[in-house]
C-alpha cells in the first residue's frame, strides 16, 4: 500500500566487532539523539554504559513479589492451621511459625523468580512479534555474529541522508533505510 | 605444567592464551563467533541421523514400560510392589530422592557458578539444566503415584474443596510437595530465559515457514536490542541469585523428610548438608556421563573441553570426599551418642542383611572418586565415563542402604522384615530412566543444547577492548 512513498522507520546501520559498535554508541549517546538503540548477539560488556541507559529497575519488581510471595505463603499456613483447620498436632501451639518458614521461603522465591521473568518480559515490551527490523534480510545475522545500531526517524536529530553519512563515519560496514 | 610469567608471555606461546584476559581460551579450535553458531545448529538442522532414531525409540520403549508399569499400579495399588510391614517405604522414594538429587548438578552449574563467574560454565549450562528439568519430571512422578490412592492425590496442595480439609503446613512432607513443585517451576523459568536469544538464531536461520513460526513463537521476537539486554542480564542474575538458596533449600528439605523422623539412622542433624553434597555429586556424574556422549557425537569438542571434564571430576572429588565424610561421622555419631538404637542401626547397615548394598554404595562414592585426585583420570574420557556411572550407581544405593536399613530393623525385633523388590519396583526405576532419556533425546534434537548467546560472550573478541590481531595486548598486560 505504501509501496510509492514509504514512511520511514530508521536507518539500520551495520558494525561488524563489538570494539566497532561500543565507541560508534559512545559517540552518538553524546552527539545527543534519542530514539536509537543498539542490536548484539550477546550482552556485550558496558554497551549500557556506552549508551548512557539507566539502570534496570527490575530488582525492585522482584522485591516487591518475592516479599508478597513471602508474606503471602505465611498468611496462608496462619489462615488454614488457625482459622479454616484449626488442628493440635503433637501438642503443637496452632500458629507454629517455625514449621511455616520452608513453605515461606519456597513462595517468596517462587514469587520472585516470576516477577524477574515476567517482569522482564514487561520492561522489554516482549513477547512482541513484530519490529520493522525483520524487513531487513541483513539484520538476520544480529543472531548470529553481526552487530547493529538503528536510529529512528523521530528522533530530532534524525536526517536521512546525513544521518546514513554520519552512521558510516562512525565505522558502519552498511547503512540501509528500513521501512515502516 | 608450572610456567614462569616471563615464559607464558613469550610470543611463541601467546597463541595460547585469550589476548584479553590472559587467560587459556574457553572455547578451543580458534572458533569465531559465527563458527560458534554453526557448531551448535547444525545437528539441530541436519537429517535426523539413524543413530538418534535408535536412542530415542529405545528410551521410549522403556518410557512405554513405565507408563504400563504406572497403569497397572492404579489398577491393581501399592500392593505390587515389594513394600512391607515395617518398610512401607521403598524404591519410589529411593527413586523420587535419586532424582531430584541429579538434578541439582544443572542449577549448581547456572546459577551457583554464575554467581561465582566462573565462565568456562557457559559451554555445559543448557545441556545441565535440561537434565535437572527432566530428572525433576522423573522425580515428580513418584511422590504422584506412590500415595496408593491416586484420585486423591490433589489433597498434598492447599485446595479449597467440599470437605473442608485443608494440608497439615506441620510436615516436612508437605514442605517437599512446595519445595520439589517450585524447583521444577523455577528451573523452567531460568532455562526458558536462557533460551530465548538461543531461540531467536534458530528462528532467524530457519528456512522453512513452519520452523520459523514455531522457534519465532517463543523466541518471543527478540531480536538482540541492549534495551533488553539490560534487563534481560538482571532478570538473569537474579534468577541464579534465587536459584542459589532454593536449590538448596531443596534437598535440605528432601532429607528433612528423613531427619524429622523418630528412626534411628534417620533422626540425624548432619542430613541436611550430607544430602545437598551427595545431590551435587550424583548430579555431576550424571552431567559427566550425558556431556561425555553427546559431545562426540555433535562434534562439540571445541565447545564441551576436555577442561571442563577436569573441572567436573574435581567438583566429583570434593563432594564424594563430604559424602564420605559424612558416612564416617554418622558412625561416630552413633556411637558417641552413647545411643543403643543409633549404634545398632548403623553396625546393621554395614554388616547386617543389606551389607551388600552398603559396600556397594562405599565403594562407588567413597573409594572411585579418589581417582580424580590423578590428572591422567581427570582427563581420560574413559576413565571419566565408567567412574561417572560408578557414582550414579552407589548414589542411588546410598538412598536405598538410608530407607531401607533404617525401616527393616526397627525398634522392635518381632516385627523385622526383609525387603526385596518386584519385578514392578524395577519397571518403575527403569522406565524413569526412559522417560528420563526420551525427554532428553528430544531436547538435543529440536534445542540448542550449548547457550550460544553465552558462549559468545566469553569469547576474546566479545570484549569490546579487543582489537583483531592484539596479542601485544596480553604482553603489555602481564608486564604489570
Amino acid at each position: 500500500m505504501a509501496a510509492k512513498n514509504p514512511k520511514p522507520h530508521g536507518l539500520l546501520a551495520q558494525f561488524d566487532t563489538a570494539s566497532a559498535i561500543y565507541s560508534a554508541c559512545e559517540k552518538i549517546r553524546d552527539d545527543g539523539f534519542k530514539y536509537w538503540d543498539a542490536f548484539t548477539p550477546f550482552p556485550v560488556h558496558g554497551l549500557d554504559k556506552a549508551m548512557g541507559l539507566k539502570r534496570s529497575m527490575l530488582p525492585w519488581i522482584v522485591l516487591v513479589m518475592g516479599l508478597t510471595g513471602a508474606s503471602g505463603g505465611m498468611l496462608l499456613q496462619w489462615w488454614v492451621s488457625v482459622k479454616a483447620y484449626p488442628l493440635v498436632i503433637s501438642g503443637k501451639p496452632l500458629f507454629s511459625w517455625q514449621a511455616y518458614v520452608p513453605i515461606t521461603f519456597e513462595l517468596g522465591v517462587l514469587f520472585g523468580a516470576l516477577g524477574a521473568v515476567f517482569g522482564m518480559f514487561h520492561l522489554c515490551r516482549i513477547p512482541q512479534h513484530y519490529s520493522p527490523l525483520f524487513k531487513s534480510e541483513r539484520f538476520e545475522s544480529v543472531t548470529d555474529d553481526k552487530f547493529f545500531i538503528a536510529i529512528e526517524a523521530e528522533d530530532p536529530k534524525f536526517h536521512p541522508e546525513e544521518t546514513a553519512q554520519y552512521l558510516e563515519s562512525l565505522g558502519a560496514t552498511h547503512v540501509e533505510m528500513v521501512e515502516q | 605444567m608450572t610456567q614462569s610469567l616471563a615464559e607464558k608471555y613469550r610470543p611463541e606461546n601467546l597463541e595460547a592464551y585469550d589476548p584479553i584476559g590472559g587467560r587459556h581460551p574457553l572455547v578451543i579450535g580458534g572458533e569465531t563467533l559465527h563458527d560458534i553458531t554453526e557448531l551448535v545448529c547444525r545437528p539441530i538442522e541436519r537429517k535426523t541421523p539413524k543413530a538418534w532414531w535408535a536412542f530415542f525409540l529405545f528410551s521410549a520403549s522403556l518410557l512405554g514400560i513405565f507408563g504400563m508399569s504406572i497403569a497397572y499400579l492404579f489398577w491393581e495399588g501399592t500392593g505390587i510392589w515389594g513394600l512391607n510391614n515395617p518398610v512401607g517405604w521403598g524404591w519410589a522414594i529411593v527413586n523420587f530422592v535419586f532424582w531430584v538429587g541429579i538434578g541439582h548438578a544443572g542449577t549448581l552449574i547456572s546459577a551457583i557458578l554464575y554467581l561465582f563467574r566462573q565462565k568456562w560454565r557457559t559451554g555445559i549450562n543448557r545441556s545441565a539444566e535440561a537434565m535437572t528439568i527432566f530428572a525433576v519430571m522423573c522425580a515428580l512422578t513418584f511422590p504422584g503415584i506412590h500415595v496408593g490412592r491416586v484420585w486423591a492425590a490433589y489433597w498434598m496442595f492447599p485446595i479449597p474443596n467440599q470437605m473442608g480439609m485443608w494440608p497439615n503446613f506441620r510436615s516436612p512432607l508437605l514442605w517437599d510437595v512446595f519445595a520439589v513443585s517450585i524447583y521444577g517451576t523455577v528451573s523452567v523459568l531460568f532455562w526458558f530465559t536462557g533460551l530465548i536469544p538461543d531461540l531467536a538464531t534458530m528462528r532467524d536461520r530457519s528456512k522453512t515457514k513452519i520452523k520459523r513460526i514455531a522457534y519465532g513463537i517463543f523466541a518471543l521476537g527478540w531480536r538482540g536490542s541492549n534495551r533488553h539486554w539490560q534487563h534481560y542480564e538482571v532478570a538473569y542474575m537474579i534468577l541464579a541469585g534465587l536459584s542459589t538458596p532454593l536449590v538448596l533449600s531443596v534437598h535440605t528439605i528432601v532429607s528433612f523428610d528423613f531427619a524429622v523422623s523418630q528412626l534411628p539412622g534417620w533422626h540425624t542433624t548432619i542430613f541436611p548438608p550430607y544430602f545437598v553434597a551427595g545431590a551435587i555429586f550424583s548430579g555431576f556424574a550424571m552431567v559427566l556421563t550425558l556431556m561425555i556422549v553427546t559431545r562426540k557425537i555433535f562434534g562439540l569438542e571445541n565447545i564441551v573441553t576436555i577442561r571442563h571434564f577436569e573441572n567436573m571430576s574435581k567438583i566429583i572429588l570434593v563432594t564424594g570426599s563430604i559424602v564420605g565424610y559424612a558416612y564416617g561421622m554418622e558412625f561416630f555419631i552413633s556411637w558417641y551418642s552413647g545411643n543403643p538404637y543409633e549404634t545398632f542401626t548403623f553396625v546393621n547397615r554395614a554388616f547386617g542383611p543389606y551389607a551388600w548394598a552398603y559396600w556397594i554404595m562405599i565403594s562407588c562414592n567413597v573409594i572411585t572418586p579418589q581417582i580424580f585426585w590423578f590428572k591422567k583420570a581427570r582427563t581420560s574420557i574413559p576413565i571419566l565415563f565408567v567412574a561417572s556411572i560408578f557414582v550414579n550407581i552407589g548414589m542411588w544405593f546410598e538412598r536405598f542402604v538410608i530407607t531401607v536399613t533404617s525401616l527393616s530393623r526397627d525398634f522392635l525385633p518381632s516385627s523385622w522384615d526383609y525387603f526385596s523388590p518386584t519385578i514392578w519396583d524395577i519397571s518403575c526405576l527403569v522406565g524413569s530412566f526412559g522417560l528420563f532419556f526420551t525427554m532428553f533425546s528430544l531436547f538435543v534434537r529440536f534445542l540448542p543444547q550449548v547457550a550460544m548467546a553465552e558462549v559468545k560472550a566469553v569469547l576474546p573478541e566479545a570484549d569490546p577492548h579487543y582489537h583483531p590481531g592484539d596479542a601485544h595486548h596480553a604482553e603489555a598486560e602481564g608486564a604489570h
